[in-house]
């Protein structure tokens, strides 16, 4: 399979990510659509370095995920402390700065 | 597999046959995209996560596939292993139970994300495609023995400062999950007698009844039964009882409600009497 189809499907499972992001409501959904926007991400550094016959696309993705896991650590954290002072995870209830 | 994995000669970057490649990047993908549609679906958050591992897994074979079996595993170990566990983890503490409601906060919300997500693949599609992604160009000199000496050769040399950064990256990363997930102790600690205190005042000095006593089954979703006759809905969890709304069950009146344990109740306390009477009649 030519690198093109690999990047398709980045394309592809990038879209379905963002579209994840906008449509769930549980802040824990929303941190795993940015994951999974995160690996499509990857799959296209990944097809673009074998395109070029170079490693540099395959560090870069190396350096993503280093990158993602220490997102999500903090982020999983925040949402923990959220859901420790407003008893849920919900984006819509995370409105203290709203008014 | 392990043909997969020294795919670090050929042109094309990967040894594999191209009848076999196609098919296996075929499957591969309908199983990603299908398990990534799932993923925002599906209602429930651990069947997300898992959704989330089948796409990840995918991607892991498909590094492998494209000559990057250090980032395969790479991102076993990581994603799969690590991040996904962490997931798990912080869904397991803020409760299974914390399915989304399926009301629009913002009317159309979905049908505009639908749109805005068809229009950024239209245009990303669109602009791949005018960028010729060509074929793969053969492996330079640069790529060392295999895929793993010239990745570290890059990341040691090129890339070392990046690297460098990295580790302080994932220190600060470390002490601020630890600032954010300590709870500082407002109050002092409660001593013993204060606890006992407490409990007095609550009026209730004993246990909470256990599931199961003095019921008809010794099942923890079945409320126990008190000595007096009534039953309690304080043996029952809470997670079982937030089961049983999700089913759509009365949990209170499971006992009442169910005909059927009612009629057994009756019949199991005609044999009872029965017996005594028996009993008392034969002595």
């Amino acid at each position: 399979m030519s690198p093109a189809g690999y990047v398709f499907l980045a394309v592809i499972l990038f879209v379905i990510g963002a579209i994840g992001v906008l449509v769930r409501r549980n802040a824990i959904l929303v941190f795993m659509s940015v994951e999974l926007m995160l690996n499509a991400c990857n799959l296209a550094f990944v097809s673009f370095a074998r395109l070029h016959g170079n490693l540099d696309g395959q560090v870069v993705a190396f350096f993503v995920m280093v990158v993602a896991a220490a997102e999500v650590v903090i982020g999983l954290a925040i949402l923990m402390a959220i859901y420790r002072a407003r008893k849920s995870a919900s984006v819509d209830d995370a409105n203290l700065l709203k008014y | 597999m392990s043909h997969l994995f020294l795919a670090s000669g050929g042109g094309s970057g990967t040894n594999l046959d191209p009848v076999y490649d196609t098919v296996l990047f075929w499957i591969l993908a309908v199983m990603s995209v299908s398990a990534a549609v799932g993923m925002i679906v599906v209602r429930h958050a651990v069947h997300c996560a898992l959704m989330l591992a089948v796409v990840m897994l995918c991607l892991a074979v498909m590094y492998a596939m494209q000559g990057a079996p250090f980032l395969a595993f790479v991102q076993v170990i990581v994603y799969t292993g690590a991040v996904l566990m962490l997931f798990l983890f912080v869904i397991m503490l803020v409760g299974t139970n914390s399915a989304e409601s399926l009301v629009e906060t913002i009317r159309g919300q979905r049908l505009w994300a639908a749109l805005a997500g068809i229009g950024l693949a239209c245009l990303l599609i669109i602009g791949i495609g005018h960028g010729a992604v060509g074929t793969a160009a053969p492996q330079t000199s640069a790529n060392g023995a295999d895929n793993l000496t010239g990745l570290a050769r890059l990341i040691f040399t090129t890339y070392v400062f990046p690297f460098e950064v990295t580790s302080a990256l994932l220190m600060t990363a470390a002490l601020g999950a630890m600032v954010l997930a300590h709870r500082e102790r407002t109050e002092p600690k409660p001593t013993q007698r204060e606890v006992v205190r407490a409990k007095i005042a609550s009026g209730q000095v004993q246990p909470e009844p256990p599931p199961g006593v003095y019921a008809l089954h010794n099942a923890v979703d079945l409320p126990a039964m008190l000595p007096d006759g009534t039953t309690t809905d304080r043996s029952v969890s809470r997670a079982v009882h937030q089961r049983d709304l999700e089913l759509g069950r009365d949990p209170q009146g499971v006992i009442t409600v169910d005909l059927a344990t009612g009629e057994r109740i009756d019949t199991e306390r005609a044999i009872e009497s029965g017996d005594r009477g028996t009993k008392e009649s034969g002595a």
